[in-house]
C-alpha cells in the first residue's frame, strides 16, 4: 500500500522472505499433525517478532503497533497458527504488562517475554464466561503475601507452551466486574496446571488448552494492575488483540486469494486456463477489492493505536470487517479451485477452515457488533 | 578490523523482461534487491563481525532509490552506509564505476573489501578487480571460503574443475561468489533503526574530488560504448526425436559436429 512508510515496507519485505522460508513449508504438515511449532518460535525471538511494538528497553524492538499488525498478517498469508503464536503472545500478555505493570513487573517479565527467551498467555474465557466475560468464576484470596486462585480457565492460546499467563480472577464477589482482578502466574507456580487440549476445526497447531488453578499460590506482587481493575484490564486488552486478530484474518484471506491466483492460471478447462473466464475474474475482483478494504481498517485502527487516540471502535471494525471477509474469501478461494479445493492438497480447505475462528475469538463478530452499535448510539 | 563491501541495487533478473524491440531491460514495476553475489559478500563480511567484532561499511554507487539496498544492509546488521550519487557519475561503465568507488575507498578506512563476483544485471565480473588495481591491493576472485588467520586471510578460490586455498596479507580486495555464504534475514529492530536512526551518508562528486581523476567518471570517462543489445531469437523449430536414450546421444552427437560446435 502506497501510504506506507518505507520502514514498513522494508519490514513487509523482511516478514515475506522468513514466512517463504521457515513458516510456509511448515504449514500443512503443522495442521495434520496438530503440532505446535515449537521451531518456529525459538526463530521468531532470534529476528524480533516476539517484541515488536515494545521499547528497546524493555527488550523489545522499539517498534510500533502498525509494524506488529504487519508481521501477524505476513504470517498468516502462509500459516495461520503462527500467526496467533504471535498474536496471543505480544497483544494478551506481553501488551498488559507493558501497560499496567509496575516497574518491577515489567523487568521481571515484560522483558523476556519482549526478548523471546518466554512465550505468553492469557485466561479470561470459562466455561461459564465466553462472551459474559463477567460471569466468571476463578477465585483469588489473598492469604498473606499470596492470593489463592482457584479454578479453571478454557480455550488458552498457546497453553501449555507458554511460560507466562496474564489470568483473570475474582477478588471481590460483590462488586461484579469491580471485583475482578488480573494476575501474572508463572507455569511453575505450585497448584498451577494444564487441562484438557482441545480438538479443533482450524488453527490446529495451535495449542488451545484448560488452565487449571487448584490452590494455585500467586505471590501478591503479581497482581496486574489495582484490585478490582481486572476486568478493566481484560477489556482494553483484548481491543488490543483484535487488531491482532483481524490481521491474522486479513492474512489468511490474501493468502487464500495469492494461493488461488497461481491456481486458476495453471488450472484448464474448455482449452484455457480458468483465469481467462469472467466469473473467476470478477470473483477474483470481489474478493481482492473486500480484502483491501479490511487492510485499510485493520492499518487504520493500529495507526491509532500508534498515535495514541481511542481505537476500541476502530479494532472492534477491523476485527469484524476482516474476519468476515476472510470467510467469504476463503470460501470463495475453495469453490475456485472446484474439487482440488475441498481436499488438503491444495492450502486452501486449510484456510477456509482457519478462517472460521476469527469470526469468534477475542470477541465473536456478535460482540464487535455491540461495540460498534453502542458507540454509534451513545 | 574494518570491512567495506560494495553493494549494488539491481532488478531482480527472474522477474525481469527484455524489450524485443530494443532489446533493454523492461525495469518498470520490477522489484530492486541486492545483488547476489554482493549479499553473499555482506554476510561474510557479518559473520566476521560477530566473530571478531569487526565494522562493516557497505558502500554503493548508483541513484538515490539505491538508498533502500543500503538501508537492508543496514537492517541486516552493517555498521555504516555511504551512497555515491551524482549525476556526474551517471552512464558509467565498469571503468569509471571503479574508478569512483576507488576515489571513495581512499576515504574509508579498510583492511578487507568484499565486492560480489559480479552482478546479475551486467555479469561483467570487472568492477572487483578493477578496484583493486585501481588502489594497487591484493587481489582474489571468486571466493567461496573466507576465514581470517592474523593479519592475513585464508581463501578459497574455486575454479571449473577444482579450486586454490590462498593466504592473502590484509589489506586485500576478495570478490565473493553467491554460494559463499545464505545472507541472514533483515531484524525487526535493525529495520526500524536502519530508518530512524541511521543515515545513509549520500557523497557526491565534491566529496571525492580529491582522490578522483575526473576524466574517469560518468558517460564520458566511460571507454565501452554498447553497439546494440539485442534478444538472441530461436532461429529455427526444434526438431523431437521419439528414440531410446543410445539412439538420442548418437544424434546429439551427430548435430553438434555438424555445428562444428564438437570436432
Amino acid at each position: 500500500m502506497d501510504f506506507l512508510a518505507k520502514e514498513h515496507i522494508m519490514l513487509q519485505k523482511m516478514y515475506r522472505e522468513f514466512t517463504e522460508n521457515e513458516v510456509k513449508p511448515l504449514a500443512h504438515e503443522l495442521d495434520e499433525q496438530e503440532r505446535f511449532p515449537v521451531e518456529t518460535v525459538g526463530k521468531l525471538a532470534k529476528y524480533g517478532f516476539l517484541g515488536i511494538p515494545f521499547p528497546k528497553e524493555y527488550g523489545g524492538q522499539g517498534g510500533d503497533s502498525l509494524g506488529y499488525t504487519m508481521a501477524v498478517e505476513e504470517l498468516s498469508k502462509a500459516c495461520a497458527t503462527t500467526g496467533v503464536v504471535l498474536s496471543a503472545h505480544v497483544s494478551l500478555c506481553a501488551a498488559p504488562i507493558y501497560e499496567y505493570g509496575t516497574e518491577e513487573q515489567k523487568q521481571k517479565y515484560l522483558v523476556p517475554l519482549a526478548k523471546g527467551e518466554k512465550l505468553g498467555a492469557f485466561g479470561l474465557t470459562e466455561p461459564n464466561a465466553g462472551t459474559d466475560a463477567a460471569g466468571q468464576q476463578t477465585t483469588a484470596e489473598l492469604d498473606g503475601d499470596y492470593y489463592i486462585l482457584n479454578g479453571s480457565k478454557i480455550f488458552i492460546t498457546n497453553a501449555g507452551y507458554a511460560d507466562i499467563y496474564i489470568v483473570m480472577a475474582i477478588t471481590d464477589k460483590s462488586k461484579g466486574t469491580k471485583g475482578i482482578s488480573a494476575f501474572i502466574v508463572e507455569k511453575y507456580f505450585p497448584g498451577f496446571g494444564i487441562g484438557k487440549k482441545e480438538a479443533k476445526m482450524g488453527i490446529r497447531g495451535s495449542s488451545t488448552c484448560e488452565l487449571i488453578f487448584e490452590n494455585c499460590k500467586v505471590p501478591k506482587e503479581n497482581l496486574l494492575g489495582k484490585e478490582g481493575k481486572g476486568f478493566t484490564v481484560a477489556m482494553k486488552t483484548l481491543d488490543g488483540g483484535r487488531i491482532g486478530i483481524a490481521a491474522q484474518a486479513l492474512g489468511i484471506a490474501q493468502g487464500a486469494i495469492n494461493e488461488t491466483v497461481t491456481y486458476v492460471k495453471e488450472r484448464r478447462q474448455f482449452g484455457r486456463p480458468i483465469a481467462k473466464f469472467q466469473n473467476t475474474q470478477f470473483q477474483l475482483a470481489d474478493m481482492q477489492t473486500k480484502v483491501d478494504a479490511a487492510r485499510l481498517l485493520v492499518y487504520r485502527a493500529a495507526r491509532l493505536k500508534d498515535s495514541k487516540q481511542p481505537y476500541t471502535v476502530a479494532a472492534a471494525q477491523a476485527k469484524l470487517f476482516a474476519a468476515e471477509v476472510a470467510m467469504e474469501v476463503t470460501t470463495k478461494a475453495v469453490q475456485l479451485h472446484g474439487g482440488y479445493g475441498y481436499t488438503r492438497e491444495y492450502p486452501v480447505e486449510r484456510m477456509m477452515r482457519d478462517a472460521k475462528i476469527t469470526e469468534i475469538y477475542e470477541g465473536t463478530s456478535e460482540v464487535q457488533k455491540m461495540v460498534i452499535a453502542a458507540n454509534i448510539l451513545k | 578490523m574494518n570491512i567495506v563491501v560494495c553493494i549494488k541495487q539491481v532488478p531482480d533478473t527472474n522477474e525481469v523482461k527484455l524489450d524485443p524491440k530494443t532489446g533493454t531491460l523492461i525495469r518498470e514495476g520490477v522489484p530492486s534487491i541486492i545483488n547476489p553475489d554482493d549479499k553473499s559478500g555482506l554476510e561474510a563480511a557479518l559473520k566476521l563481525k560477530d566473530q571478531l567484532g569487526a565494522h562493516v561499511t557497505v558502500l554503493s554507487m548508483g541513484p538515490p532509490q539505491a538508498d533502500a539496498a543500503l538501508r537492508e544492509a543496514l537492517a541486516m546488521g552493517a555498521d555504516e552506509a555511504i551512497l555515491l550519487s551524482d549525476r556526474a557519475f551517471g552512464g558509467a561503465d565498469t571503468w569509471a564505476t571503479s574508478s569512483t568507488l576507488a576515489a571513495a575507498l581512499r576515504k574509508i578506512k579498510y583492511d578487507l573489501i568484499i565486492t560480489g563476483r559480479q552482478a546479475i544485471d551486467g555479469d561483467t565480473a570487472q568492477v572487483g578487480p578493477q578496484i583493486a588495481e585501481h588502489l594497487g591491493l591484493p587481489q582474489v576472485s571468486y571466493v567461496e571460503d573466507l576465514s581470517v588467520e592474523g593479519a592475513s586471510i585464508i581463501v578459497k578460490r574455486i575454479f571449473e574443475d577444482g579450486y586454490h586455498k590462498i593466504k592473502v596479507k590484509l589489506p586485500c580486495l576478495i570478490t565473493a561468489l553467491k554460494e559463499m555464504s545464505i545472507p541472514r534475514y533483515m531484524t525487526v529492530g535493525l529495520v526500524y533503526d536502519a530508518y530512524r536512526e541511521k543515515e545513509v551518508k549520500i557523497w557526491t562528486l565534491r566529496d571525492i574530488e580529491d582522490t578522483v581523476d575526473k576524466s574517469n567518471i560518468g558517460l564520458k570517462g566511460s571507454p565501452t560504448k554498447v553497439k546494440a543489445s539485442f534478444t538472441k531469437g530461436a532461429k529455427t523449430a526444434g526438431k523431437v526425436h521419439n528414440v531410446d536414450a543410445r539412439e538420442a546421444a548418437k544424434i546429439i552427437v551427430e548435430k553438434l559436429l555438424e555445428k562444428y560446435i564438437i570436432s
